[in-house]
């Protein structure tokens, strides 16, 4: 496919006009077997909400986590998963994948 | 990333219209282009690579690494005449990622028992068209013979400078047309552009390796550059007509 129908960055537009504090967390790389493309976003909101997927449910948790603390401290951030990774033993990729992760504050 | 960044690349997919955001890697300063502006931008080249791609990615431009947000609308293909080769069009498109709508006005041909699965419209397309907003990200491939039905698809696909607009019939049938689209004030290099006789010449007999090459001909008018032959020949026919 070539654009996600999803309409995940006008709820995170749609979020931060309703005065919360939002973050976009992007797949800006991938190695191996990714399950999602690089550009798959997921939005995060201050209550630790979310929409979208940057893995197949593998390191949500994990990127929402980061994402409660870029919301806090306002700095971006890039995250990266996967086997080569040590904290693949307590969030990673089964798949064997590894994916890079960039999580930006919506101002 | 800035809010007014956000609204706008909302506001464009909305419109159905291309964008990149491209994000500075070491310093994470953004900056959005709209698809009309690419051609005068300083990136314009991996810019335009990557709206031809529609793929999100890292570039490293002199010295320098972007990571593109790229943006493009769904691509839609829209087939005139719901005849037998449409018939096998419609599961080899669904599979290849394209949203594909049947139009045909006669009501034998465009029955649900005959498309189950794909958007079908019994109509003539001059009078659903113009509703579905025709643009660069949408593909027309006129199938059924009939100048009544396929003449003013054409004009609609080419008036919207869609990526793909193709027509069936010999090359016989296809002068015919290309009198009457030049009668209506076509252009040669617009009359140009539609793809007749329609699909890649792979040799194809049955509908469904009619199909097959129609397909392969779509996906090559939307993800390759167009050549420079014919690019040269677009200008050559200009320069003639001037």
């Amino acid at each position: 496919m070539l654009a996600t129908d999803e309409d995940i960055l006008a709820k995170a537009e749609e979020w931060r006009k309703a005065g919360k504090g939002v973050a976009i967390a992007t797949v800006t790389e991938t190695w191996g077997s990714a399950p999602r493309p690089v550009g798959s976003h997921l939005v995060i909101d201050e209550d630790g909400l979310f929409l979208g997927s940057v893995s197949g449910g593998c390191v949500e948790g994990e990127v929402v986590t980061e994402a409660l603390d870029v919301i806090g401290d306002g700095k971006s951030r890039t995250l990266e998963f996967g086997v080569a990774d040590e904290t693949a033993w307590r969030v990673g990729l089964s798949c064997g994948g590894r994916i890079k992760v960039y999580v930006e504050k919506v101002d | 990333m800035d809010i007014a960044l956000l609204s706008a690349m909302n506001a464009e997919r909305a419109a159905r219209r291309a964008c990149v955001l491209i994000t500075d890697t070491a310093n994470g300063a953004q900056r959005l282009v709209k698809g009309a502006d690419v051609a005068s931008d300083a990136l314009a080249d991996v810019l335009d690579a990557a709206l031809r791609s529609g793929k999100s990615g890292t570039v490293d431009v002199d010295g320098k690494s972007y990571f593109l947000t790229v943006q493009v609308p769904p691509v839609r293909l829209f087939v005139i005449g719901a005849v037998h080769a449409s018939q096998a069009l419609a599961p080899l498109a669904r599979v290849a990622g394209f949203d594909m709508t049947v139009i045909d006005p006669r009501t034998a041909f465009a029955t649900p028992e005959r498309f189950a699965d794909v958007t079908l419209l019994a109509e003539w397309p001059q009078d659903v068209l113009p509703g579905l907003k025709l643009d660069r990200y949408t593909g027309l491939a006129c199938f059924t013979h009939d100048p009544k039905i396929d003449d003013p698809a054409l004009e609609l696909a080419l008036a919207a400078d869609c990526f793909y607009v193709g027509a069936l019939g010999s090359r016989k049938t296809h002068a015919r047309r290309v009198e009457r689209l030049q009668a209506k004030g076509f252009t040669e290099e617009q009359i140009a552009r539609i793809r007749a006789p329609i699909g890649l010449d792979i040799g194809a007999v049955s509908p469904a390796e009619i199909a097959v090459s129609v397909l392969a001909e779509i996906i090559l008018s939307l993800r390759k550059k167009p050549l420079r032959a014919e690019k040269e020949r677009a200008g050559a026919a200009i320069g003639a007509s001037a």
